[in-house]
């Protein structure tokens, strides 16, 4: 785990963290996912990377248990509590809908919150939660418009923003910046870099631009059906199985990786008890 | 109930309006437009045009295994039946996803050439062209009060259902961190929606159902800027096709169904000028 004792000792965790133990999927006979031992904690940007095909998107899908697996997935509060479905955000990769469904900001905040159909509208006091929500991403502006007007960017800060409402015990962001231009990727790290230490949320995403999200990233995950590599940006970056697959193709990546970047993960006491045998 | 319909209809100063099969017809075109108009919104959304015309030509087998088993009326038996069917497509849509099509096709002709087979047995077919192509002006009371249990039921369906199925239309992931079902409203939207179809086939014809499904909110959606607007739309465009369909085949001495069904183009048609971005 690349975990020091020490580290454990003094740490202290104020919510909650997930805890993948010998995850394994099958999709007919073809293995996606193999022994995935993995701890998130609060507080912590984890970037899960790997090349297309690696079983990214469906190691989120098994977090979210959409996919039938072997092993198990925990949930950890700070009271040592194993809440069985902690509230999860999602940031879907890509919405399926035609650009000219009459689908508004405001419709989607609905049909995600409300009891009452998104067709009857939002109520006063939704209307006034979900403006908060959307200034937090920077979408305050973009309530009434249809989904199919956004740019790429704009619908990701709306997915972001509705990922964050209510708050939730993990986030969970797919491939975020597909579609979206080389200024808004920044934007969008940064934004969901200050979103982690404002709410100390535990965030996890998954992308396969390495260079982009280094350093925004406390840990990085290298993942091709199983786990390659794990560590801080850095450590993963120089890993010689990553340079293998990734450096070849793209040998200006160490550039943007910060010679310094050694992160001190934020540590779970009950998280890391737990994951004794 | 009925006889209050009776004599406010007969009030109406149109010769159409004095007898009782045209007021008994009018009422029933009403219910079952307004039906077909709201679910065909999210058949719409939900990419489900297909599946809900296989519904409508495999109620031919759901006849012929009335017809088996001696039954009168065999309406029983065509409900069972297509909820089976959509049962089974749901799971089907949810297990392959892009080859759910070619199965459906497949299920669709065999369940046609099997009712058609039963039912000709002997050369009987022509006592049920009455479904092919539908027979409105035979509505009878206990035939509305069928129509009107089931609007009711769908009422509830859509409070209830509604953003679950909207979500679900956008991303199944998306829907399950929303700690949605999404098996669950998959399936129930699935077998309303048979359920809507097969009660309506009778009075429609098998032949054009599916048009009075979709037509409707397919104008809506290229006039609607949100939700509520396409509901309404689409639900609004629905009663009217039916409502000029069924008089001008009055006048014209043309199966109602089908003359519905070019009103409800011709509306279709008018708004495409308007057709939003």
């Amino acid at each position: 785990m690349g975990i020091s004792d020490q580290v454990l000792k003094n740490s202290s965790c104020g919510s909650c963290c997930t805890k993948l133990v010998r995850v394994g999927v099958k999709l007919g006979n073809n293995t996606v996912l193999e022994d995935i031992n993995l701890h998130l904690h609060c507080g912590q940007l984890t970037a899960i990377v790997g090349p297309n095909g690696a079983g990214k998107s469906t190691l989120l899908k098994t977090i979210l248990g959409e996919v039938p697996h072997a092993g198990h997935v925990h949930f950890l509060d700070s009271g040592k509590q194993r809440p069985d479905k902690p509230f999860i955000g999602y940031v879907p990769q890509r919405l399926e809908f035609d650009p000219s469904a009459p689908l508004t900001v405001a419709d989607l905040f609905g049909a995600a919150l409300q009891k009452r159909p998104a067709w009857m509208g939002l109520s006063r006091g939704q209307r006034n939660i979900v403006g908060e929500a959307l200034e937090t991403a920077g979408a305050g502006h973009l309530l009434n418009r249809k989904l199919g007007q956004l740019s790429g960017g704009e619908l990701q800060r709306v997915m972001l923003a509705l990922a964050l409402t209510p708050l939730p015990d993990l986030l969970l962001l797919d491939e975020p910046v597909s579609g979206v231009d080389m200024a808004g990727v920044d934007a969008f790290y940064e934004m969901v870099s200050h979103l982690r230490e404002r709410y100390h949320l535990s965030i996890i995403l998954v992308t396969h631009d390495l260079s982009a999200v280094a350093g925004f990233a406390d840990r990085m995950i290298f993942l091709n059906k199983k786990i390659i590599a794990q560590g801080s940006p850095a450590q993963v970056l120089g890993h010689p199985l990553v340079q293998q697959i990734f450096g070849r193709l793209k040998p200006e990546l160490k550039q943007g990786v910060p010679e310094t970047a050694e992160s001190v993960p934020h540590d779970c006491i009950a998280c890391e008890l737990e994951a004794k045998p | 109930m009925m006889s209050f319909w009776h004599q406010m209809t007969g009030l109406l100063p149109f010769e159409w309006a004095k007898f009782a099969f045209m007021q008994n017809a009018l009422l029933a075109a009403l219910l079952a437009s307004l039906l077909l108009g709201v679910l065909g919104t999210m058949v719409i959304s939900r990419q489900m045009a297909f599946f809900s015309d296989a519904i409508g030509h495999a109620a031919l087998t759901g006849v012929a295994i009335g017809a088996l088993l001696g039954l009168g009326d065999p309406l029983w038996a065509m409900l069972v039946f297509s909820a089976l069917l959509a049962l089974s497509f749901s799971f089907l849509r949810q297990r392959t996803k892009a080859s759910a099509d070619t199965v459906i096709g497949l299920i669709m002709s065999f369940a046609v050439a099997l009712g058609i087979v039963i039912l000709s047995r002997r050369g009987g077919f022509s006592r049920y062209s009455q479904y092919l192509i539908g027979d409105i002006l035979s509505v009878g009371p206990a035939d509305i009060a069928k129509l009107l249990i089931l609007l009711l039921a769908v009422a509830g369906f859509w409070m209830f259902y509604f953003n679950k199925i909207m979500l679900l239309s956008l991303s199944p992931s998306l829907a399950k961190s929303r700690r949605i079902n999404t098996g669950l409203a998959e399936a129930a939207f699935s077998v309303m929606t048979a359920l809507v179809v097969t009660v309506s086939i009778q009075w429609v014809g098998l032949l054009v159902i599916n048009a009075l499904l979709i037509l409707p909110a397919a104008a809506a959606r290229n006039l609607a800027g949100n939700m509520k607007q396409y509901l309404w739309l689409s639900a609004g465009f629905g009663l009217a096709a039916s409502l000029t369909g069924l008089i001008a085949s009055y006048y014209w001495a043309t199966a109602s169904g089908a003359t519905m069904v070019l009103a409800a183009m011709a509306i279709y048609l008018a708004t495409l000028p308007f057709k939003r971005r």
